[in-house]
């Protein structure tokens, strides 16, 4: 570090150089590190540990799960609760509910989004801000404060609006439900974060092809979209997994198991042979990994552009 | 239009309406692309939030016979000596100030080291990042399998290093049922926090630190006097965002510990209110009061980050 310095004193001065020259070995710059790395092997161990678990669950036979003194490492390692959960048709219609549930989400609130974000990323006019305000605002929504209302809504109320009085249509316990009302927390996000990558894209090719004789619908799907696929990729993403995950409204709105989307089948999980009698940890495992395996890959790969989107979503304004 | 009236004095003013024109065409345009998003976001938000104000001073019952009544403040009557709810409200400011606080600070440590330079970092982000991928309700069905009282890891490993000297049912027994509930919720979002966080140290400039060595800062004081002051944004959004969204927690009270009544969040209490009892209306207000105490919290913020900014 001070190189002038320990020139200077290094006639006469043993043990201090001793010291030194210790601290400088690559054993010593280990040893001074070593509180660094043990926090570091700490964190790892708090992150991964709880997966490991589910993990080592998911290859342990039923006969060693339910036994004491609980087994660190699967003796005797095995396929068999992955082979139940993935031939259980409760679990894999789950798995179906869900993609087509966040499916259905994320292009709906891709095609609302982007249409949105073109206007407020591209023109200006009055109300433009307070419309965004507005979105920003609905992000953070508690979900909660309108469950009853939707609640009501899904069952077939009657709306009277404007001296008009019709029907709802009845969704209560059917995948629709869901959909709908996902559009809460997916579309004001998907709004806010593509009118910024919107925003961002320069004047001059849009330019171009207005002056070429483009209408603004052309100029959106042949110049705009293409620019911000990134930006859509991203968002949409960000829309799926939030559908995937969702949970409270899933709980409330859906009432037989052929309707259960993945969360709501973790919680009232029935293994393969049926019994209600003992909850089935090694299946319940074994889904666990089928379904976070593909989360956390994706999440790895695109961690770059999630986090810009989380950013873009949570951090400006 | 009359082209042959334009004199030379008056063609500004023709010039400007041709454009008014146009910026008319351009606001119409915007709206028309606005509009379906924006009736999508009245119908499933703001035609709701409206109903449930209504609902709340009717006494709707789900499939009811008799028609539902206008009862006045009636049920926020009931809500104030409603003692059920009251613990509930208590319950989860009190999982509020835990998980934010110990994420918070979990979260601040990791984003630090993984800020400092050394080998691997890149697989630490990584890792750093996997129970911030798994979804909520599965986080808590792996910690609630970890926390089973016969066959759980957590009541094994704490027996054999004898700092247990019994199996303890965690989620079973109220006593450790909050805390079993918050450690989960910990361990799913101290990544979020820390992420938020990192943000914020990797615009701080190198220079600084720089600066401050060569005049002879110590790191404490550098953490204290640098790293902390600039941090502050970052800070206020992440206390931000995980209040608000541990005010409204419903998953993790839902699959560790049921519709317990001794243990419940708000949340839990409101939805079981509406959904298994099917009373919408005293539901509705007790909705209303959710959502008041969560707007109370992002006033308090709002003011602050005001005054933070001047």
């Amino acid at each position: 570090v001070s190189t002038v310095a320990e020139r200077t004193t290094r006639p006469g001065a043993g043990a201090a150089s001793r010291v030194r020259r210790l601290r400088r070995s690559p054993f010593g710059r280990f040893a001074r590190r070593l509180p660094f790395y043990l926090v570091i092997a700490l964190i790892f161990f708090y992150a991964l540990f709880p997966f490991y678990w589910a993990l080592r669950s998911a290859f342990t036979p039923d006969a060693d799960l339910f036994k004491t003194p609980v087994q660190y490492i699967p003796a005797h390692p095995t396929l068999h609760q992955f082979r139940e959960v993935l031939s259980s048709h409760f679990f894999l219609r789950a798995l179906l509910n869900s993609t087509i549930v966040a499916g259905g989400v994320t292009l709906l609130a891709l095609v609302l989004g982007s249409l949105a974000a073109f206007a407020l990323g591209r023109f200006r006019f009055r109300g433009r801000s307070a419309t965004l305000y507005l979105m920003l605002s609905m992000t953070t929504f508690p979900q909660i404060a309108i469950l009853g209302a939707l609640y009501t809504m899904i069952n077939g109320l009657r709306v009277h609006l404007f001296g008009l009085s019709f029907q709802l249509p009845h969704l209560y316990n059917t995948l629709w439900s869901l959909v709908l009302t996902y559009m809460i927390f997916t579309l004001p996000l998907t709004v806010w974060v593509l009118t910024s990558f919107m925003r961002g894209l320069p004047r001059d090719l849009e330019e171009a092809a207005y002056i070429d004789g483009a209408t603004p619908l052309q100029v959106f799907y042949r110049v705009l979209l293409p620019l911000i696929a990134p930006g859509l990729v991203t968002t949409g993403l960000l829309a799926f997994i939030a559908a995937w995950n969702e949970f409270l409204y899933a709980v409330s709105f859906e009432e037989t198991p052929n309707n259960f989307t993945v969360p709501v089948a973790m919680v009232n999980f029935v293994g393969k042979s049926g019994s209600t009698f003992q909850v089935p940890w090694g299946q319940l495992m074994a889904a666990t990994i089928v379904v976070t395996v593909p989360l956390i890959v994706l999440t790895l790969l695109l961690q770059r552009r999630i986090l810009a989107g989380l950013t873009a979503g949570a951090v400006k304004g | 239009m009359n082209t042959t009236e334009v004199t030379t004095v008056a063609r500004p003013r023709l010039r400007r309406r041709r454009s008014t024109r146009l910026q008319r065409r351009q606001t119409r345009l915007a709206w028309m692309l606005l509009a379906p998003s924006l009736l999508v976001v009245v119908a499933v938000a703001f035609y709701p939030l409206g109903q449930t104000v209504y609902q709340s001073f009717t006494d709707k019952q789900f499939l009811a016979i008799e028609p539902t009544k206008w009862i006045g403040i009636e049920n926020y009557k009931d809500l104030i000596h409603d003692s059920i709810f009251r613990d509930a409200v208590w319950t989860t400011v009190k999982f509020t100030v835990v998980t934010v606080l110990f994420e918070f600070v979990l979260g601040l440590i990791i984003a630090l080291v993984v800020n400092s330079n050394f080998k691997g970092r890149g697989v630490m982000r990584a890792v750093m990042l996997v129970p911030w991928a798994i979804p909520t309700v599965i986080a808590a069905q792996m910690w609630n399998w970890m926390y089973n009282d016969v066959y759980g890891v957590i009541n094994s490993a704490l027996v054999r290093l004898h700092i247990l000297d019994h199996a303890v049912a965690w989620t079973a027994q109220p006593s450790t049922a909050l805390g079993s509930v918050a450690a989960v919720d910990i361990w799913k979002t101290t990544p979020f926090v820390a992420l938020l966080l990192l943000a914020g140290l990797q615009v701080i400039p190198g220079e600084l630190y720089e600066a401050a060595s060569v005049d002879g800062a110590s790191r404490w004081q550098q953490f204290w006097r640098i790293t902390m002051p600039l941090l502050r944004p970052a800070i206020l959004v992440a206390l931000i965002f995980r209040t608000l969204d541990a005010l409204r927690v419903f998953d993790v009270f839902y699959v560790l510990l049921g519709q317990r009544q001794d243990t419940q969040s708000m949340a839990i209490y409101d939805q079981n209110t509406i959904v298994t009892t099917g009373d919408v209306g005293y539901g509705a207000a007790v909705s209303v009061a959710i959502f008041l105490i969560i707007g109370v919290f992002v006033v308090v913020y709002v003011t602050f980050l005001k005054v933070e900014e001047q």
